[in-house]
Order: C-alpha cells, then sequence, then structure tokens
C-alpha cells in the first residue's frame, strides 16, 4: 500500500497519524480511501474537483502535473505539499 | 578566477570531452550585436502611427478608502484621449485561477491594476490617462480628484497581527490547508511542515541556539522599468509590446482582468532589460489596452518611472524568522525549528512556501518543523523574486549554523559537510531528494584556495554560508524549421534574461551534431508558438532545453527516414556520425542531406514538455570583508562562490547568473531596504536613495562551477539562476561577525545597523567589565 504523508495542519483528522498507508492506483482513489477511515480529509485537500489551489501533489519525490489523476505505485510515497511555480509560492 | 568540479556521470554522448562538441563551449551570444549597438528594441523603443502616451495616478497614501474620483478636469484637458478608473474594469470574480505564476486570486489581481474601494499601498495606481503626448497626460491625471478616507497605515508584520490592527482586506480570512477562519484577520494563510520528535530532539540536545531575525523589503532592482504599448483595434484584436518575464503569463492575466478571450490578444514580447522574478505580474499592460479601446483604438504606451517601480511594482517580503537548532555533543544537529513571518504585501502571496523549503534544506534533519505565515501590509504586492523568500530566512539560518559551529568549536564548512543533506534525505516539506550536491559544494569551498588562505588584519572577517532553491520544470513549446542551407529556426517563447536563446540553441546544435552557428533561435510571440511558462524558476535552459533536444531528435530522426527513401535502404540501417548520414555506401554531410530531404516535403519539429523531475540546486559560499569601525561601512575584500550547476551548457552564462546572484544578494545584505514613514510614504523610490550594489563596489566574484549532472535531464541541466542569491547575507553576516565580534540580526548590515549594533555590544561589553571605562 502507498504511504501518505499526512500534512500536520490535518493530522488532528487521522489521530495524529504523520504517515497513513492507503489503497489505490491514483491520488483521487488514494484520497477517497482516505476519507472512509479519516472523515474530513478529502474536504481539505480537494477544491471543486482539484487539488486545493496553492497544494500539490508530490508522488515518490517528484510533484505530479495530473493532480488527483496521477498514478500511485503499490510502495509509491505520496505528500501533500504548498506548490511553488514561476519562482514564487502561490498566492491565494 | 574560475573552475569547474565534475562529480558523478550523466547520460552522455560518446564523443570529444565529456562526449560533447557543443555543451561547455563559450560561443557569441545571438543578441549580443543589437544589444551593443543601441539597435535591439526593449518595451520603451516601440513607436507607430499615432502612438498615444498614458499616465497612470498613484495613491498619495498608503491606507485609505476611496470615497470617488472625480476625472472631469482631465477628460477637458485639450489632448486628452482617455481617462481610465477601476469603474472601467469589469467585475472581477472573488475566486482563484493558476495564471503561470501560480494561483492568483482574481480580485486581489484586479484590485491591484487599479484600485477599487481600496487604496492599499502607496503609490497604488487609481487611475490613467491617455493624451497626446507624456506631459499633457502627467498634467491631466493631476487634475484627477480622488477623495481619500485615510486609515491607519499597517507595515510590518508585528503591525499586522496585533490584536487591534487595522483590517486590509475585508473579506481575508486565514487559510490553514483547508480549514478557514471565520474572523477578519490579516493573516491569510498558515502552513506547516513537521516531521519526527522536536521535543525529544530538543531535549536531547546538547546545545541550542534559538534567535530571532527581521529582513527588510527589498525591489528586485532591474534596469529597464517596466513599459508596455497596446493596441485595441476597431475589429477587437488586441496587440501588447511589452517587457515581460512570459509572455502566456501576461495573455493570461490581461485576458483575466480585462474577461478577454485569449484568441483575441497577441503579447510580444521585447527585448528585456532584467526581471528577477518582477516582471510576471502585469501593471501597465491592461491600462494601456483600456486606454487604447477608450482613446478610439489608437495605439497607448505607458511607461513607468523609476519612482513608480519601485513604489508600486514587485518587491520582495521582508519578514520575521525565528530558527532554533539543536545539536548533539558531535555536532550533529537533532532538532530544528524555524517561524516564517513574511509580509505578502497588499494581498495574499508572500514567497513563505518557497522560503519554508529553502530554510532547512541543505542538512539532514530528523526533527523538524517550520511554519510560515502569510501576512498582508500596506506596502506593495510583493512578487516573485530571485529564489524568493530563499535569502531571508537562509540569513536566519545560516547563522545560527555559524553560531553552533563556533560553541561547538567545529569549521564552518565540516559542521556543514557533517549534517548535509544527501541523496534520499529529506527536504523541509518531506520529499526525499534524489541526486544532490550540496555537500559537494561545501567541500568545493572548504578545499578552494580562497577558504585556505589566511585573512590577517583588525576588522576583518570570514564567513561561509549554504542555500538551496528547488528549481522548477515548467511547461515550455518549441518548433525548429530545417532550412534547405541546413540551418535552423529555433522559435520558442522564453524571454532570453541570462543568454537563454544560446543556451536553448546549443542543446539543439548537440542533439543535431551541427555547429551552434547554423541555429538561429529566436523568442517569438503568443500566436507562433504553443504554451510557456515564464522565465522564472530557474526552468528554462533545463525545460525549453530539453524542448529543444527533443526537437533535434524529431529531426535527425526525419532526416533519416527520408534518406533511406532515397537511398532505397530501412530507416534503421541509416547512420548519423559526426555530421554525416550513411547507408549502404552512401553518405551525405548534414548540410547536403539538409536540401535533398527537402526537395519534395519541408522538414519542421514541434515540441511540447512539462518535465515534472527537476533537480533542485544548492550553493556555499565564502566572503571576506572588511569593516570600517567609523563609519560601519562593509567592503568586500574577496568572494567565492560554489554551486552545483548540474551541467554548465554555457559556462560563461552560468558563470555570470552565480556572479549575479552574489551581487545582488551582497546589495540585499549590505545596503537595500525599503524605508517608510509613520504614514506608509516610501521615501526612498529612487537608485539614489534605494542603495544598490555598483561594479566599484564588487571584487571579481570567483566562481566554482561543481557539476553534478541531473539524471532526469539528457543533458544533467540544473537551474542555475537563483540558489547564487540565497547565501549571500549569511555568508556576510558570519563575517561581519568574525571581524566585529557581532551578531547581526537584521538586514540589511548597513552602515547605520552596523555601528547601532557595534556600540550596543560596546556598552553591553562596558557594563559586564566593573570599573572599565
Amino acid at each position: 500500500m502507498a504511504k501518505v504523508w499526512i500534512p500536520p495542519l490535518m493530522r488532528s483528522l487521522t489521530d495524529g497519524q504523520q504517515i497513513v498507508e492507503a489503497e489505490g492506483e491514483s491520488v483521487r482513489e488514494l484520497v477517497a480511501a482516505l476519507e472512509e477511515r479519516f472523515p474530513g480529509v478529502a474536504e481539505r485537500i480537494i477544491d471543486e474537483g482539484r487539488i486545493r489551489p496553492g497544494w500539490t501533489v508530490a508522488v515518490d519525490g517528484a510533484v505530479q502535473n495530473r493532480g488527483l489523476r496521477a498514478a500511485v505505485g503499490p510502495d509509491s510515497e505520496v505528500h501533500f505539499v504548498p506548490a511553488m511555480t514561476g519562482g514564487n509560492s502561490n498566492r491565494t | 578566477m574560475a573552475g569547474t568540479k565534475q562529480n558523478g556521470t550523466g547520460k552522455l554522448a560518446a564523443n570529444g570531452q565529456n562526449g560533447y562538441k557543443v555543451i561547455g563551449t563559450r560561443p557569441v551570444r545571438p543578441d549580443g550585436v543589437d544589444k551593443v549597438t543601441g539597435r535591439a528594441v526593449y518595451a520603451a523603443d516601440v513607436q507607430m502611427t499615432g502612438l498615444l502616451h498614458g499616465f497612470v495616478l498613484r495613491s498619495p497614501h498608503a491606507h485609505a478608502n476611496i470615497r470617488s474620483i472625480d476625472t472631469s478636469k482631465a477628460e477637458a484637458l485639450p489632448g486628452v484621449r482617455a481617462v481610465v478608473t477601476a469603474a472601467d474594469l469589469p467585475v472581477a470574480e472573488d475566486k482563484i485561477e493558476d495564471l503561470g505564476e501560480g494561483a492568483i486570486n482574481l480580485k486581489y489581481l484586479s484590485d491591484n491594476i487599479l484600485a477599487h474601494e481600496k487604496a492599499l499601498y502607496h503609490g497604488h495606481a487609481v487611475a490613467a490617462v491617455a493624451a497626446v503626448n507624456p506631459h499633457v497626460a502627467q498634467e491631466a491625471a493631476e487634475l484627477i480628484e480622488v477623495d481619500y478616507e485615510v486609515l491607519p497605515p499597517v507595515m510590518t508584520v508585528d503591525d499586522a497581527l496585533a490584536d487591534d490592527a487595522p483590517i486590509l482586506l475585508d473579506t481575508l480570512r486565514t487559510d490553514s490547508m483547508g480549514e478557514i477562519g471565520t474572523e477578519q484577520t490579516n493573516l491569510a494563510s498558515f502552513f506547516r511542515h513537521q516531521r519526527g520528535d522536536l521535543d525529544a530532539g530538543f531535549a536531547g540536545a546538547h546545545l541550542v541556539v534559538d534567535r530571532t531575525y527581521r529582513t527588510e523589503t527589498v525591489h528586485q532592482g532591474y534596469i529597464e522599468p517596466h513599459a508596455a504599448t497596446a493596441l485595441y483595434s476597431a475589429d477587437g484584436q488586441i496587440t501588447i509590446w511589452t517587457s515581460t518575464q512570459g509572455s502566456f503569463a501576461v495573455r493570461g492575466q490581461v485576458c483575466e482582468i480585462l474577461q478577454i478571450p485569449v484568441s483575441r490578444l497577441k503579447v510580444v514580447p521585447t527585448e528585456i532589460g532584467g526581471g528577477f522574478g518582477g516582471k510576471i505580474n502585469v501593471y501597465v499592460e491592461p491600462v494601456a489596452v483600456l486606454l487604447s479601446q477608450k482613446a478610439g483604438h489608437e495605439p497607448v504606451k505607458v511607461i513607468m518611472s523609476r519612482a513608480d517601480v519601485l513604489a508600486a511594482t514587485g518587491p520582495t517580503s521582508g519578514s520575521n524568522v525565528r530558527v532554533k537548532i539543536g545539536v548533539d555533543a558531535n555536532g550533529k544537529i537533532s532538532a530544528a525549528l524555524a517561524e516564517l513571518y513574511y509580509e505578502a504585501g497588499a494581498y495574499p502571496g508572500s514567497p513563505v512556501g518557497a522560503a519554508a523549503n529553502v530554510s532547512l534544506a541543505p542538512y539532514a534533519i530528523d526533527n523538524l518543523q517550520v511554519d510560515g505565515y502569510d501576512i498582508v501590509v500596506n506596502r506593495p504586492r510583493s512578487a516573485a523574486y530571485r529564489a524568493p523568500g530563499g535569502t531571508n530566512v537562509a540569513f536566519a539560518v545560516e547563522s545560527v549554523v555559524d553560531e553552533l559551529a563556533e560553541k561547538l568549536g567545529m569549521d564552518p564548512a565540516e559542521f556543514r559537510i557533517l549534517n548535509g543533506a544527501k541523496e534520499n534525505d529529506r527536504r523541509p516539506d518531506g520529499l526525499q531528494y534524489a541526486r544532490i550536491g550540496q555537500i559537494e559544494t561545501v567541500e568545493a569551498i572548504r578545499d578552494s584556495e580562497h577558504y585556505q588562505s589566511s585573512l590577517e588584519g583588525k576588522y576583518r572577517g570570514r564567513g561561509i554560508a549554504s542555500g538551496y532553491w528547488n528549481n522548477w520544470g515548467g511547461q515550455s513549446s518549441a518548433t525548429a524549421v530545417l532550412n534547405p542551407d541546413g540551418t535552423v529556426n529555433l522559435n520558442e517563447a522564453s524571454t532570453d534574461i541570462g543568454g537563454t536563446r544560446a543556451s536553448i540553441a546549443m542543446q539543439l546544435a548537440e542533439a543535431m551534431d551541427i555547429e551552434y552557428e547554423m541555429v538561429k533561435a529566436r523568442v517569438v510571440d503568443t500566436d507562433t508558438v504553443s504554451y510557456n511558462d515564464v522565465t522564472g524558476g530557474s526552468r528554462t535552459t533545463f525545460a525549453t532545453g530539453l524542448a529543444a533536444y527533443n526537437l533535434g531528435q524529431q529531426l535527425i530522426k526525419e532526416m533519416k527516414s527520408r534518406l533511406a527513401d532515397q537511398w532505397d535502404v530501412g530507416a534503421g540501417d541509416v547512420s548519423y556520425e559526426d555530421g554525416t548520414f550513411s547507408a549502404g555506401g552512401e553518405s551525405l554531410p548534414f548540410v547536403e542531406a539538409a536540401g535533398l530531404v527537402q526537395r519534395e516535403e519541408p522538414l519542421m519539429a514541434s515540441s511540447t514538455v512539462h518535465p515534472q523531475d527537476f533537480g533542485p540546486g544548492f550553493s556555499t559560499q565564502c566572503v571576506d570583508i572588511e569593516v570600517d569601525p567609523e563609519t560601519g561601512k562593509i567592503t568586500i575584500l574577496r568572494y567565492t562562490i560554489a554551486q552545483d550547476v548540474g551541467k554548465a551548457i554555457h559556462p560563461s552564462y552560468v558563470e555570470g547568473q552565480m556572479q549575479g546572484g552574489v551581487a545582488q544578494g551582497i546589495g540585499w545584505a549590505i545596503n537595500e531596504e525599503y524605508i517608510y514613514d509613520d504614514e506608509g510614504h516610501l521615501l526612498n523610490a529612487s537608485l539614489l536613495d534605494y542603495r544598490m550594489p555598483t561594479a566599484l563596489d564588487l571584487p571579481m566574484i570567483e566562481t566554482i562551477m561543481v557539476e553534478v549532472p541531473h539524471p532526469a535531464h539528457p543533458y544533467g541541466v540544473r537551474g542555475v539562476g537563483e540558489v547564487n542569491i540565497v547565501p549571500p547575507a549569511g555568508a556576510i553576516a558570519n563575517a561581519v561577525y568574525n571581524a566585529t565580534g557581532v551578531r547581526m540580526d537584521k538586514l540589511p548590515i548597513s552602515p547605520a545597523n552596523l555601528l547601532e549594533a557595534m556600540w550596543a555590544q560596546e556598552v553591553e561589553t562596558a557594563e559586564l567589565v566593573p570599573g572599565d571605562d
């Protein structure tokens, strides 16, 4: 199962766990699996069907252009982190 | 003095030194002749029949409600063709879109172009005029009557977070990763990176240093002020000629602000006189379009003055940064905490997210916490900068690291090597590094003649510091047209700021095994190639270079295919080596093949890329300084930068980026700051009073290019434009301590600030020695 690093500000939803294992072949499926176990997670990560503005997802160390559609392997490591583009942070 | 150290292996070609014929050489830049002869066309040079001139009226107040704007007297002035205010802008939605610079709230974007109900900083645009000449436009602007209700300004992080702080934006609520606050606030967002057990790490520490630092607002300081010309044709088609780091970013922003489809707007990038992140946001472009439309479809040019540039465009954030680091008795970091409070300016969007990643990135740390706060204040909306946010936080972290090394009795370079991040370690946000070169840059400095030399003399000191920058991939597209004479026209839309026409053309030439001079690179408009992200994030030579590499591969493959058809052999039978195609006893030099393969059909190629595996950059730097104890002036005696550059495509340009970043960082460290009065008026909006270093202030900056090829690029390219500005302030602060015994806790280390700190230390020392007067 993939290892999802839970952002610190969301760990209240995961009983304080920093890393949670979840099953899914895409980021969207992972988030859905997390939501089943930890209600409220999806709302914090997704906004209008996309990763929340100002944030991005990284799989196995690489920021994913495909967002929720990005593929996830069985041993992948997944992070949700603040997005950075064009020499700056996002401005939301 | 310059040097190169090569580490590791990349995916190299098979012939010549490192396998390359073009990469690693230093050809003449294609724009050189036009620039030195004055023929290069910059934005302010654009001329056309019927050109009108714009002037922007700006708020004299840092924080004020706008009760009304009366433009009637201005409109009545002879020679005036149009006057616009925020009322001429479409109503912007309070929603967030990604426009190439990152996610932007469209209402804030629009409000920054022309203030709607509120002026949020001294210099905020409130109205604009187009007239037959600039003088009439300015005179008319001064006839515009704006009724302001002046409000108390909020100028710093501390002001903004005070319990009774005036609120800048009525609808702003704190966003804590999707958890939205309910109260009005100036704190736009809060985030945290955290891993391990921070309390246990500090509890078990042998030594802990905990300090707080302050840095001031600084500007990118490009030589060329913003300028744009717009023509809103009677048929609805719009063209903008402008100086920008991203023509597509301009198109995206202007189309959102004016609510027009992208098909109606063409953006033509002119030559650019520097950007450093400050020429990504639009300022005068939408205003020029509105004026052109309202003036009866005549072209309108708007040029910002230097004072306007400093007052109303892109500075980067001032900040308060707390850093606490604990180490064990061997000097290994056991825990680290960083709290970053960044001033975003009038609208959310400081570079605090990037700063958080820079903060502790050079070090391998198991127990770590980084908190980031994005805070609005009555200063210009912050923009991107060279490694935005990085210099602030590296100044703080590298000062603490230096203090720890000193207290442990360790050499500061050895401390950094002991704790240095390497492959598979984690950066502050938790992502694991691929192959990186941080430790190699420290070793390069440690082993340098500079670091090994002795430094004699009172009030002289040496300091070192390290730094990180994330770099970026982004989207690029390019086309290549093969001419019958064997030359190649390379069309790309990445603004050439630091020599990227050459560095991209060199990658195409290398991929095709032809001479660099056979590639004619040009930067084209938004109608000519597909989307390109901005020249920013140190991405252009990496990503657009990758597109160029792909173009070369495509052209050679198609040439082989067509020659196979000509020679009646299988496509796989045609080989290409040393500029000659061969198969079945036939052979043909590239130049002749270029003609032969196009007798029946022209040949061109296109490539689009969006690479995700962009390698970060690291730099370690060493500086010797001398402090004048009478004036507090710092003289830079010697400066050496080592930087992991991946693979230097054009070494002269890489060295230039390294030296440029250091020079800019030195200015930030010892001189540059925005100075405001108590009412929020900017007092030093000129280059006389906003002091940037000149050639006379700096020695030749020595460069050591450490080449750790990036594994995800065919030539090992890493971005090189930004990381070089991250360490200078920390290195200089450490040198100041070495020279004077004073640990500076704020930037700039200007003569006034340094003297004050030295005097304070003298008083403190005297108080500690009874009877010593």
